[in-house]
């Protein structure tokens, strides 16, 4: 018996010393069916009058308190339904054989009945009515009210109390904690009970199977093992929101599955998310389910895109996000399995897998996650969310659909802003190919030593998208098709083009506006990563930011 | 004990779809749809061609959808199933 499972602090010191209105008001009578040592079903429907005891084996005051069940049992069992309720299988048959005790204890080792009961100590005794309402309880063991309490019992029903010598008995014990409140059990039994928010079917896993590899061979994971999904988990994820579990997210294609609360939880689950990024992925996924994002063309496209999501905001700190050495790679938690989480989602709840729906030709890295923060504090300039619109104080997260990245912008010899942003602009005009001119948008992920050398020079993000735009410019005969490469503008449609324009010129992007800009990344090292995205705008995809909620 | 864990998925039973009776002969209303990628025209321009040279009996429409990253506005779907009686969809590049 272990003295640390015995309930001696000052919190249960309430639940002790309550009235016996309290306690009667806090519990509640369960009706069940449960095994007695003899594998006989006893059921308890609640219609006639009872007495009920819950004990566990490892409480020092349970086991006190077995000679007078015992005398309990013997007096008044053929009066009164008497049901004696151990909290252990194995703790039931010990007690049994060492105290030998004259009644079968019944078996509550799944602590679904002491947890409909809201027992939180035991011994818990309680006394039912034939309406099945409590007319007393006492919780722990004190001598006299047990004594007053059973006399009572037995007066009623004119017959003699136990018989017992009293005087042998502690005065007073505290009752120990009840194994249905322990924090082992009481997820499990949250999920379990007839309240629990879970509504997700439940999948058993055989005895001998392994759970990791039965999730591969359902086709639930991205190709890396899952953590299991158990109601435990899902449970615990769900506190990271204040979102009701059924409220749908959001409606993903391509199988225009209904993504829950509750969904996303059991994915954020699998991909190793706390509770506290939940709010991130449920924004995200509602952020990629617009019409604007199009996340159904951004899985089957061929060319292989895949949502890139920045986070800024307090949430940043708060999830402990990585903005700083390595922020784009592995390593931190909250990055890989927020973006991991709504990959997760989009396969399992949207239904886009590779070679079904998903038809990248090449497939990505980026397919598995990609989501990191910015460093806003890094630099001068307005953080990606409040350029957007939003308040610095919010937290906010923005997703592109970017076909590849980050690759690098290299330039260490720059020592303005004239240069570095001429550098990133003719670095990009190979994005798609050399002749692909206002197809697409690109994400820049500016590193501290680049964002030092525009500081420098006074450079806002404006100036660095105007000079990328400056530096690109090109005749649009020079975006024809030649015999070096046979992409670009045809010659019928440039001539088309110029005729109504002389001296028509395009850059790379259709607008400013297409180079997006965001700071991370490690103080050494004057790299810019570069995201190349997709079909840019409403015939393909619009970036999309979503406010997070404040939990 | 057996190990359980919750669903992933959207639970939803996939509605198992017939393929439409095919026909012995090729007439009446038939839909060319170009998905709006490169060529795709060029593709249903020689198509368009050839059947016309073989079955007189068909009248071919050209439809074409908005973008071909976005699945066909329901509108353009309602039409052409209105007003055809088969669809030849180009994909092309």
């Amino acid at each position: 018996m272990s003295e640390d499972t015995t309930t001696y602090d000052s919190t249960s010191g309430g639940a002790l010393e309550a009235s016996g209105d309290d306690i009667t008001a806090q519990l509640a009578a369960p009706s069940f069916k449960l095994s007695n040592l003899h594998g006989d079903t006893v059921t308890r429907t609640g219609d006639r009058p009872s007495v009920l005891c819950f004990i566990k084996e490892d409480c020092p005051t349970c086991i006190a308190v077995l000679p007078v069940l015992s005398a309990l049992h013997n007096s008044l069992a053929e009066h009164i339904d008497v049901y004696l309720i151990g909290q252990t299988a194995d703790g039931n048959q010990r007690m049994t054989e060492q105290y030998d005790l004259p009644f079968s204890l019944l078996d509550d080792s799944t602590l679904h009945v002491s947890y409909a009961s809201n027992i939180e100590i035991v011994p818990t005794l309680m006394v039912t009515e034939a309406d099945n309402q409590i007319s007393d309880a006492l919780v722990g063991f004190q001598r006299d009210e047990w004594q007053t309490l059973l006399q009572n019992v037995a007066g009623r029903l004119g017959t003699a109390g136990p018989t017992l010598d009293w005087d042998r008995l502690p005065l007073w014990r505290p009752g120990c904690g009840s194994l249905s409140v322990d924090p082992t059990h009481a997820d499990r039994l949250r999920a379990e009970a007839e309240d629990s928010p879970i509504r997700a079917r439940n999948i058993e896993i055989g005895q001998l199977d392994d759970p990791f590899e039965f999730m591969f061979d359902q086709g639930f994971t991205d190709g890396l093992p899952v953590v299991p999904p158990t109601a435990e988990r899902v449970l615990r994820m769900l506190a990271g929101t204040r979102r009701e579990a059924q409220e749908v997210v959001a409606v993903m294609p391509p199988n225009m599955g209904e993504v829950t609360v509750e969904k996303a939880a059991i994915n954020a689950v699998m991909a190793g998310c706390k509770p506290e990024y939940l709010p991130v992925v449920l924004a995200l996924v509602e952020a990629i389910c617009t019409d604007d994002f199009n996340i159904h063309g951004v899985m089957a496209t061929t060319m292989g895109a895949s949502p890139v999501a920045v986070v800024n905001g307090p949430i940043r700190e708060r999830i402990g996000m990585n903005m700083g050495i390595g922020a784009l790679g592995q390593g931190n938690r909250a990055n890989a399995t927020i973006g991991r989480a709504v990959r997760l989602i989009v396969r399992n709840v949207g239904g886009a897998t590779p070679g079904g729906t998903e038809r990248s030709t090449l497939g990505s890295p980026l397919k598995f996650t990609m989501c990191f923060a910015e460093w806003e504090e890094r630099s001068n300039w307005d953080p990606l969310h409040v350029e957007r619109g939003f308040e610095r104080e919010d937290s906010v997260v923005t997703v592109w659909a970017m076909s590849s990245g980050p690759s690098l912008i290299i330039d260490q010899e720059s020592l303005d802003g004239d240069q570095l942003a001429g550098t990133m602009g003719k670095t990009m005009e190979t994005i798609f190919n050399h002749k692909a001119y206002s197809h697409t948008n690109t994400l820049l992920v500016i590193p501290p030593e680049h964002v030092d050398t525009f500081a420098r020079s006074g450079y806002t993000k404006a100036d660095i998208r105007e000079r990328i735009q400056t530096v690109t410019r090109r005749d649009i005969q020079d975006l024809v098709a030649d015999e070096t490469a046979g992409v670009g503008i045809k010659p019928e449609l440039a001539e088309k083009m110029a005729a109504g324009a002389p001296g028509l010129q395009l850059s790379k992007f259709a607008k400013p506006e297409d180079v997006h800009i965001v700071v991370a990344g490690s103080e050494a090292g004057k790299f810019t990563g570069c995201f190349h995205g997709w079909v840019a705008g409403p015939k393909g995809s619009i970036p999309v930011s979503r406010k997070i909620e404040e939990v | 004990m057996s190990f359980k864990i919750l669903d992933p998925t959207n639970e939803a039973v996939p509605v198992t779809r017939q393929v439409t009776p095919r026909p012995e002969k090729l007439t009446g209303r038939l839909a060319f749809l170009d998905i709006s990628k490169p060529r795709g025209n060029v593709l249903l321009d020689r198509l368009q061609e050839a059947l016309e040279q073989r079955l007189p009996q068909i009248e071919i429409t050209r439809y074409t959808k908005p973008t071909f990253s976005k699945p066909a506005p329901d509108a353009l779907r309602v039409e052409i199933q209105r007003d055809n009686d088969f669809v030849i969809e180009a994909l092309a590049d």
